[in-house]
């Protein structure tokens, strides 16, 4: 791992389509069964009374509570909207989630409905989620999300230029969407499902840090492989080194199929182990998500009373 | 460790174990006092409790344990092998089904951490009887001939690292060939063996067909050298097992030897760094370095040493030292005041002789005996550190240019128990795995246990070997 080199050295890497595919196939491999094991050693810790409590809330304000469905409609995403302000309305020391995360056609909903809060509205862009379309057309859907107001953008990258090997445009793309941005965050989907490969994932990783993401983020959550331990423990490795060896601190973005307290829980401590403390912050970790924040909401309530409520004391949205 | 996220403590609870105020022998499927009522107490390492007081056993009732097993040998070897199974896939069963009381106990006798008796010893030593309780009916397919025979009456003597694993590792295939057994667990931890010669009645196994002798070194010598004993498989020192060499010698007793070791963990520059840096972690500071196979030099390409060393650096320092009970403890205490002694005086020793040392922030308690994780850098192969074993959590490292050269230092040793070798390039594990001299070499991994595969030791080291099918001809009259 580059940990030690002068940050300047990174600097003439996107020089040209060699020199980043240089430098991308000169990271160190990744032991596939070495790192499983090592994701699953750190799934054992148990976390417990104090430490639960807050690891639990610590989730909570992490997660980008998401919907994108085709059949999204404005009375859906303002519901999702207050469940973001208020995500227990019968313990309103309940922290609120990180954002929302919508379409680009319904963030101006989404912004009205967490008006006058700290949720962010996301926005997926960039022909969400396949991403097979012209650059331009990608770069009109980031525009009208901006434009509508969207605090974060969550864009795809090329998979098929990643998997012919033209690294470059993968790059340039993320650039582009990256200056259309604006001052909003940038956070850069691999579809690691479609990556297959740690190699690829530990290469996606840089190659999106070196082009500017805010986040790296695991998947669209609309593949059959989504987030898993494994990896998302390649990704703080990755933002981890890119820190120490260029100063910048890039967040990650684990989505789709974390569903439990327990897997939450379990991601945190990946966090905690990996990158570090630096990390434990909504500013620096997500989780895309839907159906997770009511396991979270009931583990807290069962935290706060000794018991477990069930299903019908959390909203349904 | 980081502070924002402080893990509450998560111990495990002490109260599935039953520990009796006192234990006897086991011999001849009865618990009885030593001849002479002798007796020695065992304490738990991380707070120096006493756990139990264990009757001592002296030349008489070795005697008496030989003369039990040589009783029991004869309906024991003549039992059809798919019998002999059936005992032997029963023992495994009740390990699976006690094996969290198991952990527990052996936890608190060996001061390991219960994240590893659960995770690693336990289900290896169900897995030990379940393999060789596999092979009891099929040993005329064993590559030995037909029907082979086995020898006698086995005397076995274990170590103190793995206690009920090493204890699996010697009963399991002496009992599928058809062997009796006295044994002779460490006088630290002597505990998980006198629960084993419960499962051995649980499981309905015939009388003195397993013999159990705690005590001292003593006792191991007079059981090495009762002249009714066929086998003697020993794992331990290499100053003891060359004491028993000299004690066997000359006798028609067959010998196994599992010794020491001062394996090399070889990381080239195209390693997989991050995994490395956890196979380094697990290499030394599994059972807190206390393991024969540890990866206790690591030999690193210079090129790298910076890099590596500083990745290596931050991932000990996640290291959690404390209550081996304590579900997320990774680094437990040492075994024993002596063992912490002897770990105390070689890593002085290493800074005497100018290597320089690193251990992370870490505070130890106050009670029992514990040793910070240890990392000494610009050793060189003339350093004490770098040849003697040191048997706890601290690592040697050294640098090599060229893979000859790491061979060359990897192999330079008294010693050839175990190797290790961090590449992406597949041709260069091959051509490396073939030059060293360690009966076992792990290629982008380390530590990793399988009762399938044989296990053992070159030089001083040892001989023979443990495990797969191999392991079954040190019980056979072949």
């Amino acid at each position: 791992m580059p940990t030690t080199a002068p940050a300047h050295s990174l600097s003439d890497v996107t020089a040209s389509d060699s020199t980043l595919r240089r430098f991308l196939h000169g990271l160190p491999g990744v032991d596939a069964v070495g790192l499983e094991a090592r994701a699953a050693s750190l799934g054992t810790r148990s976390i417990k009374t104090t430490a639960k409590a807050y690891a639990i809330d610590l989730a909570i304000s992490m997660v980008d509570l998401t919907t994108l469905e085709g059949a999204d409609t404005p009375g859906k995403v303002r519901a999702l909207g207050a469940k973001a302000v208020h995500p227990d309305p019968t313990d309103r020391t309940t922290p609120m989630t990180a954002a929302v995360c919508v379409y680009p056609d319904m963030v101006t909903v989404a912004k009205e409905a967490v008006a006058g809060s700290d949720v962010k509205v996301a926005s997926v862009a960039t022909a969400f989620p396949a991403g097979r379309t012209a650059l331009d057309v990608k770069l009109a859907d980031v525009r009208e999300a901006v434009a509508a107001g969207a605090d974060e953008i969550d864009m795809v990258i090329d998979r098929g230029a990643f998997l012919a090997g033209r690294y470059l445009k993968v790059y340039d793309e993320i650039t582009a969407v990256k200056e259309a941005c604006g001052g909003a965050r940038l956070k850069v989907i691999f579809e690691t499902g479609e990556l297959s490969t740690y190699d690829n994932i530990r290469r996606a990783s840089w190659l999106g840090m070196l082009a500017g993401a805010d986040f790296i983020k695991t998947s669209t959550g609309k593949v059959a492989v989504n987030a898993t331990p494994a990896n998302t423990l390649l990704m703080l490795e990755a933002v981890r080194d890119f820190r120490a060896q260029t100063g910048v601190q890039v967040g990650v973005k684990p989505a789709g199929g974390i569903r439990t307290s327990k897997d939450a829980i379990k991601f945190l401590v990946l966090v905690n182990e990996t990158a570090g403390e630096d990390w434990l912050d909504n500013h620096w970790f997500r989780f895309g998500a839907s159906s997770l924040l009511n396991d979270l909401l009931m583990q807290r309530q069962k935290l706060a009373t000794g018991r477990y409520s069930g299903p019908d004391y959390v909203t349904v949205d | 460790m980081a502070s924002v996220f402080e893990y509450a403590p998560a111990p495990e609870s002490r109260s599935i174990v039953d520990i009796a105020p006192s234990y006897g022998l086991f011999i001849d499927g009865e618990f009885t006092e030593a001849a002479d009522g002798k007796v020695f107490k065992t304490v738990s390492p991380s707070t120096e409790e006493v756990l139990s007081e264990v009757a001592q056993a002296g030349a008489e009732d070795v005697d008496r344990a030989v003369k039990a097993a040589r009783k029991a040998f004869e309906k024991w070897s003549a039992l059809p092998g798919s019998e002999r199974a059936k005992y032997l896939f029963r023992i495994a069963r009740i390990i699976q089904e006690r094996s969290r009381e198991l952990a527990v106990l052996e936890t608190l006798d060996n001061g390991k951490p219960i994240k590893e008796t659960r995770d690693a010893d336990l289900p290896l030593v169900a897995a030990h009887f379940f393999y060789y309780a596999g092979w009891a009916d099929k040993l005329d397919h064993a590559g030995f001939g037909a029907s082979p025979r086995p020898l006698g009456v086995a005397g076995q003597v274990i170590p103190w690292n793995f206690p009920l694993l090493m204890l699996a590792w010697k009963i399991a295939p002496a009992l599928a060939t058809g062997n009796t057994v006295v044994l002779k667990p460490a006088e630290t931890t002597p505990l998980s063996a006198l629960f084993f010669a419960d499962i051995c009645r649980q499981a309905g196994l015939p009388k003195g067909v397993v013999n159990i002798l705690p005590g001292y070194g003593d006792t191991g010598a007079a059981l090495v050298a009762h002249p009714d004993v066929n086998k003697v498989a020993f794992t331990g020192s290499t100053a003891v097992g060359k004491e028993i060499a000299r004690t066997v010698a000359g006798t028609r007793k067959k010998l196994t030897l599992e010794l020491g070791g001062k394996g090399a963990n070889i990381v080239f520059d195209d390693a997989p760094v991050d995994q490395a840096v956890e196979g380094i972690v697990t290499g030394i500071f599994f059972n807190q370095g206390q393991v024969c196979c540890a990866g206790s030099r690591l030999l690193v390409q210079e090129s790298i040493q910076d890099e590596l060393l500083d990745s290596l650096k931050r991932r000990v320092a996640t290291l959690r030292l404390g209550d081996p009970l304590d579900k997320n403890t990774d680094i437990g205490a040492i075994n024993s005041a002596e063992q912490l002694a002897r770990i105390t005086a070689l890593a002085d020793q290493g800074e005497a002789e100018g290597a320089e040392r690193w251990s992370p922030a870490c505070e130890l308690p106050s009670s029992g005996y514990w040793f910070a994780p240890t990392l000494f850098t610009n050793v060189t192969q003339a350093h004490a550190i770098a040849r003697d074993e040191i048997f706890g959590p601290v690592l040697s490292v050294l640098t090599f240019r060229t893979p000859e050269e790491a061979v060359a230092k990897a192999n330079n040793t008294q010693y050839g128990l175990s190797a290790g070798i961090w590449t992406e390039k597949g041709s260069r594990i091959l051509a490396v795995a073939n030059k060293l001299r360690a009966g076992v070499v792990w290629s982008n991994t380390f530590n990793k246990f399988d009762p399938t595969s044989p296990f053992g030791g070159y030089k001083e080291s040892g001989f023979g070997r443990e495990g797969g099918r191999h392991g079954l001809e040190a019980y056979l009259d072949v």
